[in-house]
């Protein structure tokens, strides 16, 4: 598989041998050459975005819903620098993403030449790695080294600096196949250390009051994970929550099921964290939206902790036993174990679950109703009756439509829910519906977005549109930053400071504008036919759904508080809002 | 991330969650490759950890591989988290905190080294007092005129730290110093294990 060709042929060939079938990207001087390739072939299909954040974004959301990775291609200097926050975000939320930047010619190279930044400066604390390649020489195992990187251990996003003098260089190609498997120095680890392993199973069967605590992990280690998952949730019958990260790795409709744990979990998830005895938390990284005061947090469980990266084990909470591996070989491991030591679970967990029922029966997630205005919790439960058993990809923005959908729509399956947790960033929601929509041409591919985060990225409407992509954008329309606002009436006296917007755009003339379709619901019984013309309309879609201004977000851990001192909706008086955090959870975010 | 990492292993446990501040001498060795640098120390600024000393040096030329000594303090918790966080980045092979290591093997500390140049002017009774001090602390002199020594000194560091506190008032005027060198006692060698 060797041949002579250039810098800019062999990153074609390359990603031809890694199996990409679409680049996310935009144009510009530095990187001309790659262009002039892509435009004389047709294996790899290029999608040209308004922004190269919402190329970022796009890759993260064909990532995220395929479990391979994304790939990105933008011009050195700001088309490097507008790459940053989507970089920064997949870093964050463990998302596979090769970003291929232009860079000026190396004899150019500090000298401050138009367009140049320090790519690999500026990307190096927010990629897993990055490479400046110097020499054609180094190109192509570069290239297969970033993949390697990106798509192994605790997957995450890396950077290709291509200076054009290398992109039109001639040399040698050398294909994935050829180049070193083992990596001199970067070996993640795969299997489990079997003594944890079995020290684990064994804790697990003396408990009384267990609880899986499932994260992102589930979902980075692939299908077979979650498979595992449950295979093991059916034959302990042992309770599970997830992060918002995990969610659907455990299906909504699955009777051990407790719902979203954290900050805006349930009343049971978290008083199941709470209240444990022996807690399995299996990849999943203690965020603090998790939990909450620290030294409060399940303070009477014996904890096991399954991660692939060893950074994240003992970084926030101590553990007692640490598994150091890829989670479907450590479940695996579990599983089989537990079958052939044939334990069966201690009948005290029956109790627990009973105890779990009443929590359960707190109905956490309860809201109003209304028959004048759309609820926004009322909206997203249409949505998820509407698009039950369906191929449908749900990804969000950022603020309090996000915690609603993670509440009120079922996830049955892993991969179906794109969302930036860890960065928690505006903007996301569109491009990565658009990523996901150009992996699954057939599915419905819904962003639940909100006012103010959609027009972050609005301008990936005009990529939907040119490429026949048909995301649906599903607008909770509050007219306020609500997540900001719900914050400013729990810790700044309700002073709601630059939290409303005014003067925002006819969402259904934007849609038009870009050559969509919009909606605009304002009553609650209008809703269901709506949402059913949604799903049925050809292209890209702006739903401005037109809900309670006013509604907040409950269930809510307070910053600063404990699982066990959850703010509920029926105990969310005014008062008791104003009065929720004290004085050191002011401080904290 | 090298999961095989015999000394990390054991780590994973760590028996007591501990406010109070230790400082460790780590060993990390790297692909000396450009920009390897700027990782470790990005690390450590990006993450709000200390910085005590720090050195760096080809120390196998055929491979290419650098060895970084980083001195650096924290609780017990937010060194292991260091160590981790180095053994993450991609271009390091391996990283041994070598005081962990030798209380492993029942020793007090890692061997550790510095030099230091430091250059003290002045003359009369001063100028002798600061040459006869030297003679105490075995530091030579390597460069003179009538009004000036430089010498070089080397040993831990808090020895080091105490010939510049004597030179301050005998007419110090410059000081350069390499950061500390460490290796841990006894017949094994770190870099000749396979990583
Ligand atoms: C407005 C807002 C509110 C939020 N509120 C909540 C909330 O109420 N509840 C909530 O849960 N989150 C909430 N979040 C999200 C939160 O900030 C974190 O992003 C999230 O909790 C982290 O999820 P995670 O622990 O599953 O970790 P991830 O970020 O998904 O990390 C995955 C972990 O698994 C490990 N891992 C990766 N791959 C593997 C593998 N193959 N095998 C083993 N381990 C692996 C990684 O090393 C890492 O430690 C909120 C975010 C926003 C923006
Ligand atoms: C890029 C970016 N800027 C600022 C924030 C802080 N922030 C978090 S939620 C939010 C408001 C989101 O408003 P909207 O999209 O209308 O959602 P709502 O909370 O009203 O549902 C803001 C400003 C952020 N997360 N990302
Ligand atoms: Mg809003």
């Amino acid at each position: 598989m060797e041949r002579e060709m250039t810098g800019a042929e062999m990153v074609l060939q390359a990603l031809r041998d890694q199996e990409v079938k679409h680049v996310f990207g935009y144009p510009g001087g530095a990187v001309l050459p790659i262009y002039d390739e892509l435009i004389q072939q047709d294996d790899i299909a290029h999608i040209l975005v308004r922004h190269e954040q919402g190329a970022g974004h796009a890759a993260e959301g064909y990532a995220r819903s395929t479990g391979k990775p994304g790939v990105a291609l933008v011009t050195s200097g700001p088309g490097a620098t507008n790459m940053v926050t989507a970089l920064t975000d997949a870093m964050l939320d463990s998302i596979p993403l090769v970003c291929i930047t232009g860079q000026v010619p190396t004899n150019l190279v500090g000298s401050d030449a138009f367009q140049e930044c320090d790519t690999v400066g500026i990307t190096r604390p927010c990629t897993k790695h990055n490479w400046l390649v110097k020499k054609i020489e180094d190109l192509p195992r570069i290239i297969h080294e970033a993949f390697y990187v990106a798509t192994t251990g605790r997957p995450g996003p890396v950077v290709v600096d291509i200076p054009k003098d290398v992109q039109f260089a001639t040399g040698t190609y050398e294909g994935p196949k050829s180049i070193h498997v083992q990596h001199k120095s970067y070996n993640p680890p795969t299997k489990g250390d079997m003594t944890a392993i079995r020290a684990a199973v064994e804790l697990l069967a003396t408990a009384q009051r267990p609880v899986l605590y499932t994260g992102g992990g589930v979902i980075n280690s692939g299908p077979a994970a979650s498979q595992l998952l449950r295979e093991f949730v059916k034959l302990t019958g042992f309770p599970v929550t997830s992060t918002l990260m995990g969610l659907g790795a455990y299906p909504a409709s699955g009777p051990e099921w407790l719902g979203m744990l954290g900050m805006h979990g349930t009343y049971e998830a978290n008083m199941a964290m709470h209240g444990c005895d022996v807690m399995i938390c299996i990849g999943a990284r203690f965020d603090d939206r998790i939990t909450g005061r620290l030294d409060a947090f399940s303070p009477n469980s014996k904890k096991v902790h399954i991660d692939v990266d060893p950074s994240s084990i003992n970084k926030i909470v101590h553990v007692d036993i640490p598994i150091v591996g890829d989670v479907a070989h450590v479940l695996e491991d579990m599983v089989r174990i537990w079958r052939s030591s044939s334990f069966t679970p201690r009948s005290e967990v029956k109790i627990w679950k009973q105890q779990i029922d009443k929590w359960r029966a707190r109905n956490s997630l309860a809201y109003r109703p209304s028959e004048e205005v759309i609820m926004p919790q009322y909206a997203l439960q249409r949505l998820n009756e509407a698009i039950k058993g369906k191929d449908v990809y749900i990804s969000t923005e950022v603020g309090q439509h996000q915690m609603w959908a993670a509440q009120f729509i079922d996830f049955e399956e892993p991969n179906r829910w794109l969302t930036s947790g860890g960065f928690g960033t505006m903007g996301y929601g569109l491009p990565a519906a658009i990523g996901a929509q150009v992996a699954h041409p057939n599915a419905t591919c819904i962003n639940v977005a909100g006012d103010a985060s959609i027009l972050m990225n609005i301008q990936e409407m005009s990529t939907a549109v040119q490429h026949g992509l048909s995301p649906k954008t599903f607008i909770l329309n509050n007219s306020y930053m609500g997540m900001v606002r719900q914050w400013q009436q729990l810790l700044h006296g309700n002073r709601l400071s630059h939290s409303y917007t005014d003067s925002l755009p006819d969402f259904v003339k934007l849609a038009e504008a870009y050559g969509g379709k919009g909606f605009r619901v304002t009553k609650p019984d209008e809703l269901d036919d709506a949402i059913a013309e949604m799903i049925a309309t050809p292209g890209p879609v702006l739903f401005d759904c037109c809900v309670a201004q006013l509604a907040n977000c409950f269930p809510m851990i307070p910053s600063g508080k404990a699982h066990n001192e959850m703010l509920l909706p029926d105990e969310a008086t005014d008062e008791a809002v104003a009065n929720a955090i004290g004085k050191e959870g002011k401080a904290l975010v | 991330m090298n999961a095989q990492n015999p000394d990390a292993l054991s780590a994973y446990f760590l028996a007591e969650v501990s406010d109070t501040q230790e400082t460790h001498t780590l060993s990390v060795i790297v692909d000396n490759e450009p920009g390897v640098l700027a990782r470790v120390i990005g690390l450590f600024s990006g993450r709000g950890y200390n910085i005590d000393s720090l050195s760096v040096s080809e120390t196998e030329h055929e491979r290419h591989l650098s060895r970084v000594t980083i001195v650096t303090t924290g609780t017990p918790q937010i060194i292991e988290q260091i160590r981790h966080q180095l053994d993450r980045l991609v271009p390091v092979h391996r990283v041994r905190d070598l005081t962990v290591a030798a209380r492993r093997f029942k020793q007090d500390k890692p061997l550790e080294r510095e030099l230091a140049l430091v250059k003290v002017t002045g003359s009369g009774e001063k100028r002798l007092e600061a040459l006869r001090l030297s003679e105490a602390f075995k530091a030579t002199v390597i460069d003179a005129t009538t009004e000036h020594f430089v010498f070089e000194i080397t040993g831990r560091s808090s020895k080091i730290e105490q010939f510049i506190d004597i030179m301050r008032p005998l007419g110090l005027v410059e000081v350069s110093r390499t950061g500390v060198a460490a290796l841990n006692r006894g017949p094994e060698g770190l870099s000749s294990q396979a990583y």
